[in-house]
């Protein structure tokens, strides 16, 4: 008989000696850590030869696991600010609620939940993404968060924001998760930032998972704005009711790694989401979205709307798998990522699927890469604007197409600042 | 003033313009005729400083400048302007925006301070409104789901905003009505100036009607092979190029 070994690497070496040290310690009964932790150990960390994982091997990447952050003694400074109601995790633990939520919100800190228990745990979990390596990890090692209700028939009179800030001077690891069920017929607006230093390794691994009821409309919003030297995973979990209206958009700017997955299921009729991105990548940086959008129920409409710019060395990924199950007629679904690409060393994957099993249907997908289009870079120097002027105006009406997809003004307004200031270092080297 | 002195100019190995000499004194209007495939766009891209081109000989000079030697924000900004045969569309930048950014450049460009916002807002709402541009279109993105006559004056809109001393206009009269050209017409003679030259490049003498030109030369094989005045376009509508197309060979 051969007995096949596997070589764990220093990362998965390290997470294994983790989670035996902490299983025990975390909040809550354990056996979905445990369950979720074997998971994960029975393939290890993601690496090339994994389909899905095949542009972003994590297992390359993640050099070392660092050690999961303690609760931080006081609330970080600097917290981006949008000017709506805000929690504020820092390094994976709430430490921060608002005064007033609004009217028909409740919120119930994770760890809380965990440990006295919560009827919502059992909505915890996304099949869509079962066997997830990203969404294994969390589930084992996830520390604190938030379980957010929105009760049936509200529409929240303000929006609520989750500022993840992460502190530190020396590498550490985060886990958090957050819950939203958004009852029938409710509307919401959810915005979430990420920020972190430069400089510093950190690991953060976060899921957010939005329930939402038959005839809830939920707008979404996230801005990584991470340090330089994070790797960063995120797991956005949707599961819509029947003629939900969602909309969904993520920028990025920072991390050195970065992976943001969708799991999109309509498991009611007649639901419609739009699940957007954005990023701009310099130096090595690498952004890998990920969706896989799953049409269970007939009527749907799902339009994904991805723009990369990519400079320097940097990589971009697009996966985007659009799923349409037999019983799904009349499912309209159109996939569309477009990169830019500014350096002569910068890359852009773009992996489109089509899984269609009905009939009826309407689904299309386009994947674009290329340069700056030199007859219009003519056409704005033509007019005065110099070489670098011109190229940021284009840049800037490339990315803004998904920007203007953003409801909230204040997030809006932060994702135009931050592309200002991309631009302007650009220009400037 | 703009001289042009023996250029020759080549794009991918082949020769497009072979020694073409012509200049265009302050406040003239000159306008040049040829047959499809004399070089006449090229030499207003090569004017406005398109990189494709390779110039191999020649000089470039605006009032003694030498343009070959400038980018084409600075060409801009010394003056020159290239009414686009098709201005091109660009998605997702505002008119207004890119109006801004333009005059703005120009007048960085020059060492003149930045248009205070109610200043730039009254001269393109002035500038618009005479050459029949509506707020509408002025809030779309630039040219975008533009017709061709609404192109051609958004061109005529920004020559007029950005004031510059050398205008070329690259088949501008090509598909527009009659009342579009006669619009456009009326925006381009409103801006002759004793200072400022223009070189109008048309197919046809329809547009010369409209605007009067002091000179007319007729282009073949990349050189200029007649001059005269404007009687010469009229002579060039009844008898054809036929007289011309081998005089360069």
């Amino acid at each position: 008989m051969v007995t096949v070994t596997t070589i764990k690497s220093a990362a998965e070496t390290a997470l294994d000696s983790a989670f035996e040290r902490l299983a025990g310690v975390l909040p809550g009964a354990g056996a979905e850590r445990r369950a979720a932790f074997a998971r994960y150990a029975e393939r290890g960390l993601p690496h090339r030869r994994v389909e899905e994982w095949k542009y972003t091997d994590l297992r390359a990447a993640m050099r070392e696991a660092a050690p999961l952050a303690e609760r931080p003694a006081s609330v970080p400074a600097g917290t981006i600010d949008l000017g709506a109601p805000r929690f504020v995790i820092a390094n994976g633990h709430v430490v921060s609620a608002p005064e007033k939520l609004p009217d028909g919100m409740t919120a119930t800190p994770l760890r809380e939940a965990l440990t006295g228990g919560h009827p919502a745990l059992s909505a915890l979990g996304d099949p869509l993404a079962a066997g997830n390596a990203a969404v294994d990890l969390n589930t084992a090692f996830m520390t604190d968060g938030l379980i957010v209700e929105v009760a049936s028939d509200r529409s929240m009179d303000s929006p609520v924001h989750i500022a993840f800030h992460n502190t530190g001077d020396a590498p550490f690891a985060t886990a958090a998760r957050v819950l939203v069920r958004v009852g029938a017929g409710a509307s919401v607006t959810l915005l979430e930032t990420h920020q972190g230093p430069d400089g510093v390794a950190y690991q953060t691994n976060t899921m957010v998972e939005i329930v939402a009821g038959d005839g809830a409309k939920v707008e979404h919003a996230r801005l990584n704005a991470e340090g330089g030297a994070a790797i960063v995973l995120s797991t956005l979990s949707l599961r819509l009711g029947r003629e939900t209206e969602l909309t969904t958009v993520n920028g990025v700017f920072g991390a050195a790694l970065s992976r943001h997955q969708v799991f999109a299921t309509f498991g009611g009729e007649n639901a419609r989401a739009s699940i957007n991105g954005m990023a701009l990548l310099s130096g090595s940086q690498h952004a890998d979205s990920t969706l896989v959008v799953d049409h269970a129920e007939p009527g749907g409409e799902s339009r994904e709307l991805f723009r990369t710019v990519v400079d320097d060395e940097a990589a971009g990924v697009f996966q985007g798998k659009i799923i349409v199950r037999q019983k799904a007629q009349k499912t309209d679904g159109r996939m569309m990522s477009g990169a830019l690409l500014l350096g002569e060393a910068s890359a852009m994957y773009n992996k489109p699927e089509l899984e269609i099993f009905a009939d009826d249907v309407a689904c299309a997908h386009g994947a674009t890469c290329g340069a700056l289009d030199e007859d219009l870079l003519f056409y704005l120097m033509a007019r005065g604007l110099p070489k670098p002027e011109a190229e940021a105006l284009l840049l800037q009406a490339f990315v803004g197409e998904v920007v203007e997809t953003v409801g909230n003004g204040a997030m809006q307004d932060a994702l135009i600042a931050r592309i200002e200031t991309w631009l302007r270092a650009r220009a400037a080297r | 003033m703009i001289e042009i002195r023996n250029l020759v100019v080549e794009i991918e190995g082949q020769r497009i313009l072979d020694g073409l000499n012509l200049t265009v004194r302050d406040g003239e209007v000159a306008a040049i005729m040829g047959p499809n495939g004399s070089g006449k766009s090229t030499l207003s891209y090569v004017v406005a400083g398109k990189e494709d081109y390779e110039v191999l000989d020649g000089e470039l000079l605006l009032d003694g400048q030498n343009l070959l030697e400038m980018n084409p924000d600075a060409r801009a900004a010394a003056g020159v302007f290239l009414a686009f045969q098709y201005p091109l569309e660009i998605p997702g930048v505002g008119t207004m925006t890119f109006l801004k950014a333009a005059m703005n450049a120009q007048r960085r460009s020059r060492g003149e301070a930045e248009l205070a916002t109610a200043d730039f807002m009254k001269r393109v709402n002035a500038a618009a409104e005479s050459l029949g541009i509506s707020k509408d279109m002025l809030k779309r993105a630039l040219n975008v789901g533009f017709s061709g006559g609404e192109k051609k004056r958004m061109e005529i809109l920004q020559m007029a905003l950005l004031q510059p001393s050398f205008c070329i206009l690259d088949e501008t009269d090509s598909g527009l009505d009659i009342d579009a050209l006669r619009i456009v017409s009326e925006g381009v003679n409103a801006l002759r100036d004793p200072k400022r030259s223009f070189l109008v490049i048309t197919h046809y003498q329809r547009l010369l009607n409209h605007i009067v030109p002091d000179t007319v030369h007729v282009m073949a094989k990349g050189r200029i092979v007649k001059s005269g005045g404007k009687e010469l376009a009229l002579e060039l509508e009844a008898n054809g190029y036929a007289d011309y197309r081998d005089m360069a060979a």
